[in-house]
């Protein structure tokens, strides 16, 4: 049933690239496509979901190669599937206005989710590669055809930096296939293999980091803000919403899982690092403090949220570094969080505020009185800043208090100085909040009447906050799935090792 | 378990509830606001009394007074989270407190805010922040008691910056967020040391609480590197927050800051509930507060923790008072008022136990809103004025909300036997005087006294006494509030009066209360050793605070409102020190701000130029490597390519001119060959 998320993704693809449809019928069936795909997943949820792995489609592909066409959901691609349907909705609905080319506009978009689905529910790595090269190759074009500020140099930027990470996971994987000479490159069964240590140790890095740079892992972050700006809506709802999550899934669902001893300490220490642990724990913890540091002096509205992801993507791979139980579970309910919020913010940021006044730029913003303007996007970018600086109620709080929590006993001082970053992040938001919003500076004379919000934008609005605050008040709806999950034989490897 | 325990949750879900709907509702539509939001802080005070004799019941037949009511939240790892709340002395005390202020507050604000615009946006923020403050009141789980703290400060922020056309109200809101958050940021680190070493959050459970003796136990025994027991390293944390709320040194820079906000929302959040949170927190939290290595709370001398709070508390409140001598603004020195003041609840709680700091806590929440909504019906009859210089002569135009203010004054300052203030503010004194650490602190807290008495003094008598100082320019003259904001004042005055009878040495009943035990009426307790002592020495020291005012200001009501002020004249450079705070905002400023925006600064050049530059010069390599490949090409293959082309083409032309067709040129070859050949075998055969 799953399968078929991918499938009315790509069919939706497909009906756009061949028949010329109007406008308003294109984002319709993009409408239809996406909703669909999310009814699927909460039939899915609500019926047989139990966090643990279930095949959904198991075919050979390419038998000589020991290939196979398996998709299977366990407790965090569902989660994950999930967020992508909520996001895929919430994109369609900001791009409403989308006049110009929306036929390929849509087509695209569409491949992008189908893609994302994809790699969320392959269970077999070849599979996994291929939907993760199938979903590079659309947000290429609708950056470059559909996005503003230095699109060419962003999408290009985008794009190199995803293909050199899909090369070092690339490599990995044949050289697992072939070290492993099973000729399978099934997730299941490659993650049962030994692998020596002295491979795990070079190999966990590189997948690890290959994966990390989509996920915004300092210092391979850069790609990510002006990749956001540069963004049609839509594009960077989905890019910070669900394609930093596909990074961050596979060091999860990937690295971690095939190489579990990666992560055990080298024998020696340099500079006070004794693992890959720490190193990427470290990454992780610079990755906040500075994306948060990095935003607060930002100018351009847009570039503020970029930053502030690459802040909170850091929670992601430093609950993933904890090894624990719960800051696991925190990590995927960050992802979950971050997805939602980041996707709001950017759709206040760009299709409310920008497309209605053309200006990104705070202080040109602050002369435009925003909050009596379009108070919708006021109050809806107040409780998105309020959501994203981590106060309880909202998903935020919870998925960072689990990375906490998991990280307070192997790295105290790193939950320190995440601390720092979430206090800094209180900062930049408010800035950001004051600055666009409620500024009392004097109106410029050239005040004109900006359109009214419109229905679209407001349920887009409405359902993420709502994502957001039922994840907030009640996580357990997202934690019964994955517990089971993450207590599932796929994460053996990890338990043995380090788990707590 | 009666049925109000496991209720407790409808106390702060009212209010909620009201928040809820007043912020779906217009703005227009002010009544139902107003009448949603007073509705539901009734309905709540009426739960919160019946709570309150729930307790009193419990005590008087000697139950164990405390009443948990535990649910799961959320799965961390194996193990279920929970939350819960409790209904235990210290919870009904506040409860009633709360709701009750709240609800004067409630009412006074529909005269204050009556001609604001976004009345209705006041009375949806105000609900909420009286639902998260009951709930921080009743939570039986440091988790939930964090969540609500977080959701008060919020709304804090919200309400300092009501009026966010003000730039001073939007920086002072934003200010107030982030240095409370610096707190938080200490409470978080300490709730979650707390939850690895206890495995649970919960404050009683049975045995299995986190402030029982099983839990308590363990945290005084394990030692951190730091070589402190994890009990009071958890302990400071936790007080660091407090610290932030509570506005102590060295984060008290918030709260005076935050008076930009209506002056309803400075009496109650500011004055009695939000700010007094932080020490409701150390209250909460004593057992592990006076947990140490020695035992239990054996000595509350011993436990380090409990000193910090102590050396805090006392340096706060003089510190503060210092500065209030010295400040214009009437809401400014109440607020700095205000600080003191909360570092008197902590010495309290540090020297004398809860029930010391908590009775300072109460009396203070009924005489410090009483004082703010007195100074807010002043600004109202003023028409915005605050600055106290300008004022004047308003206790003939304003008589109740002078009498009224006279009595929070006296209340305040700690005036003998009639006013609650004298009590709670004695009890501090006297468990000071017998610390076994140090006397210092009970000598600051007296100067503290002295300082007290002394501005209050003089902001009363620039504000009621002598003639107006109004510039001309203002043609209405002052008037007295409307009676929707002069009863409230009215009954506040009472409450300060009467609630020092609960808390007198002959009968403290508060005191006994809050211990679930019953009290006795013996004027023995008087005949204490040091009470007595404490008592003159005290009152002593405030009318020589009050004299000196008198002396300084009474003489001098007359005088121009640009006119220095007689202590400018007495001392320029001292005055100018305390009116600028001892500058720790400029401090400050200097430091922290300036450092972490050098740091930004640093990050986003290194994000320009470093990370693009590397990518920059990465490209500019792989171009140069593509043009270096590009002319290999084109120099190297290419012209080895087109000369062997050439070369082939030549070679081609030669041979091709063999095959031109002509059978002449082919007999001609044939015949030269052929000659060739006969040669070769004729010479070779005889060479």
């Amino acid at each position: 049933m799953l399968a078929w998320t991918i499938y009315i993704s790509f069919l939706g693809t497909l009906a756009l690239m061949l028949l010329k449809l109007s406008a308003k019928t294109a984002r319709s069936i993009a409408l239809l496509a996406a909703i669909a795909g999310f009814a699927i997943t909460a039939y899915d949820l609500l019926h047989s979901a139990n966090g643990t792995m279930t095949t959904i489609v198991h075919r050979s592909w390419i038998p000589p190669l020991g290939i196979e066409y398996h998709l299977a959901a366990d407790g965090v691609s569902l989660v994950l599937v999930l967020l992508t349907g909520i996001v895929a909705i919430a994109g369609v609905l900001f791009s409403w206005n989308i006049e110009h080319r929306a036929n390929e506009f849509f087509a695209l978009y569409l491949a992008l989710i189908g893609g994302v689905y994809g790699v969320f529910l392959s269970a077999d790595l070849f599979l996994l590669f291929v939907f993760y090269e199938i979903a590079i190759i659309p947000k290429y074009f609708l950056i470059a055809i559909w996005g503003s500020t230095q699109r060419e140099y962003a999408a290009m930027k985008l794009a190199l930096y995803s293909l050199v990470g899909s090369a070092m996971v690339l490599i990995v994987l044949v050289a697992a296939y072939v070290v492993a000479g099973a000729k399978t490159m099934s997730l299941l069964e490659l993650s049962q293999f030994p692998f020596s240590l002295h491979f795990q140790m070079w190999a966990f890095p590189l997948m690890f980091a290959g994966f990390g740079i989509l996920a915004g892992l300092w210092p391979f972050h850069t790609w990510a803000p002006t990749g956001h700006v540069a963004a049609p809506t839509a594009a960077s709802m989905l890019l910070a919403g669900v394609v930093m999550k596909l990074g961050a899934y596979g060091c999860l669902r990937v690295a971690m899982v095939l190489f579990p001893q990666g992560l055990d300490p080298w024998g020696f220490s340099a500079l006070g690092l004794a693992s890959w642990r720490d190193v990427f724990s470290l990454l992780a913890v610079i990755g906040i403090v500075y994306g948060a540091l990095v935003a607060l002096v930002q100018q351009d509205f847009k570039f503020v949220i970029g930053y502030s992801s690459v802040s909170h993507m850091g929670f992601v791979l430093l609950g993933l570094m904890t090894l624990t139980r719960v800051g696991l579970t925190g990590a995927v309910l960050q992802m979950f969080s971050h997805g939602v919020l980041a996707a709001l913010l950017f759709a206040v940021v760009g299709r409310m505020v920008y497309n209605r006044t053309h200006t990104r730029d705070l202080t040109a913003l602050g002369h435009l009185h925003l909050n009596k303007a379009i108070p919708f996007a006021a109050i809806t970018f107040t409780l998105a800043a309020i959501a994203s600086i981590g106060m309880p109620g909202f998903s935020g709080f919870v998925a960072e208090l689990q990375v906490l929590i998991g990280a307070w006993n192997a790295f105290p001082i790193y939950v320190l100085c995440a601390g720092i970053g979430i206090v800094v992040s209180v900062a930049y938001t408010w800035r950001a909040l004051q600055k666009a919003f409620f500024s009392d500076s004097a109106p410029e004379s050239t005040t004109h009447a900006l359109p009214p919000i419109s229905m679209p934008e407001r349920l887009g609005a409405v359902m993420l906050i709502l994502a957001s605050l039922t994840v907030g008040l009640y996580p357990q709806l997202l934690l019964n799935l994955l517990i089971p999950a993450l207590s599932s034989p796929l994460f053996d490897g990890l338990r043995k090792g380090h788990w707590q | 378990m009666t049925w109000i325990v496991r209720n407790l949750w409808l106390i702060p879900a009212l209010p909620l509830l009201a928040a809820a709907l007043s912020a779906l509702a217009h703005r227009r539509h002010r009544l139902f606001a107003a009448s949603a939001a007073i509705g539901s802080m009734t309905l709540s005070l009426l739960l919160c009394l019946i709570a309150f004799a729930e307790v009193l019941r419990l005590v008087s037949q000697e139950h164990i007074a405390r009443l948990p009511f535990n649910f799961d939240w959320f799965q961390v790892g194996s193990e279920w989270l929970k939350l819960g709340w409790v209904l235990d002395p210290l919870t009904a005390v506040m409860l009633v407190m709360v709701s009750f202020v709240g609800l004067l507050i409630f009412i006074y604000s529909v005269g204050y805010m009556a001609h604001d615009d976004n009345f209705t946006r006041f009375f949806c923020f105000l609900s909420l922040f009286a639902g998260a403050m009951l709930g921080l009141v009743i939570a039986n789980s440091l988790l939930l008691l964090f969540i609500c703290w977080e959701i008060v400060g919020l709304t804090s922020y919200l309400l300092i910056g009501f009026w966010y056309q003000k730039p001073s109200a939007a920086s002072a809101a934003k200010k107030a967020f982030i240095t409370t958050r610096i707190g938080d940021l200490a409470f978080l680190l300490g709730m979650v040391w707390l939850y690895s070493q206890a495995g649970t959050l919960l404050f009683y459970n049975y045995g299995a609480g986190c402030l029982e003796q099983a839990a308590l136990m363990k945290l005084v025994t394990q030692t951190t590197s730091l070589g402190i027991a994890a009990s009071t390293g958890i302990a400071l944390l936790i007080f660091c927050g407090a610290i932030g709320k509570s506005g102590q040194v060295p984060l008290h820079v918030w709260l005076p800051d935050a008076m930009e906000g209506p002056t309803p929302v400075s009496a109650l959040i500011h004055a009695a509930t939000m700010v007094a949170a932080g020490v409701f927190l150390v209250a909460r939290a004593y057992p592990l507060m006076a947990a140490h290595g020695g035992g239990l709370g054996l000595s509350l001398a011993s436990a380090p923790a409990l000193k910090v709070v102590t050396w805090v508390g006392a340096i706060t409140a003089v510190f503060a008072a210092s500065i209030a001598v010295a400040q214009d603004d009437i809401k400014r020195i109440l607020a700095y008022s205000t600080v003191s003041q909360l570092g008197y609840m902590m010495l309290g709680l540090g020297v004398g136990g809860v029930a010391v700091g908590m009775f300072h806590l109460i009396t203070h929440a009924f005489f410090k809103a009483l004082l703010f909504m007195g100074a807010g019906s002043v600004i109202h009859g003023c028409h915005e004025e605050q600055s106290i210089r300008r004022m004047g002569g308003l206790r003939k135009l304003m008589p109740i909300t002078f009498a009224t203010y006279a009595v929070g004054m006296l209340a305040l300052c700690g005036f003998p036997l009639l006013f609650s203030g004298f009590w709670s503010k004695d009890a501090i004194l006297h468990a000071a005087s017998t610390w076994g650490v140090s006397r210092t602190p009970f000598y600051l807290a007296t100067l503290g006294v002295l300082l007290t008495a002394f501005y209050m003094t003089r902001q009363v008598l620039y504000v009621f006494f002598g003639e107006s100082r109004r510039p001309e320019a203002h043609a209405t003259s002052p008037h007295e509030s409307p009676g929707i904001m002069t009863l409230p004042l009215v009954i506040l005055a009472g409450c300060s009066v009467l609630l020092g009878l609960i808390g007198t040495p002959a009968w403290p009943w508060f005191s006994a209360f809050i211990n679930g035990q019953h009290a006795r009426f013996e004027l023995r307790g008087f005949a204490e050793s040091g009470v007595l002592t404490v008592m003159f020495s005290s009152t002593a020291v405030l009318l020589i605070g009050l004299g000196i005012g008198w002396l300084l200001y009474s003489n001098r009501l007359n005088a121009e409102s640009a006119s220095p002020d007689a202590f400018e004249q007495f001392s320029p450079s001292l005055f100018n020190l305390l009116r600028n705070g001892w500058f720790v905002d400029t401090f400050y400023g200097a430091t922290f701000v300036r450092s972490a925006a050098w740091f930004s600064d640093a990050c986003d050049w290194l994000d320009r130029w470093v990370f693009n530059g590397m990518i920059h010069l990465i490209s500019r390599l792989t171009l140069g490597a593509s043009r270096l490949s590009r002319s290999t090409d084109a120099f190297a293959v290419n012209r080895t390519f087109d000369q062997s082309c050439r070369g082939a083409a030549l070679s081609g032309r030669l041979l091709s001119r063999l095959q031109r067709g002509r059978v002449q040129s082919y007999l001609q070859i044939i015949g030269i060959a052929f000659a060739g050949f006969v040669l070769f075998l004729i010479w070779g055969h005889h060479g």
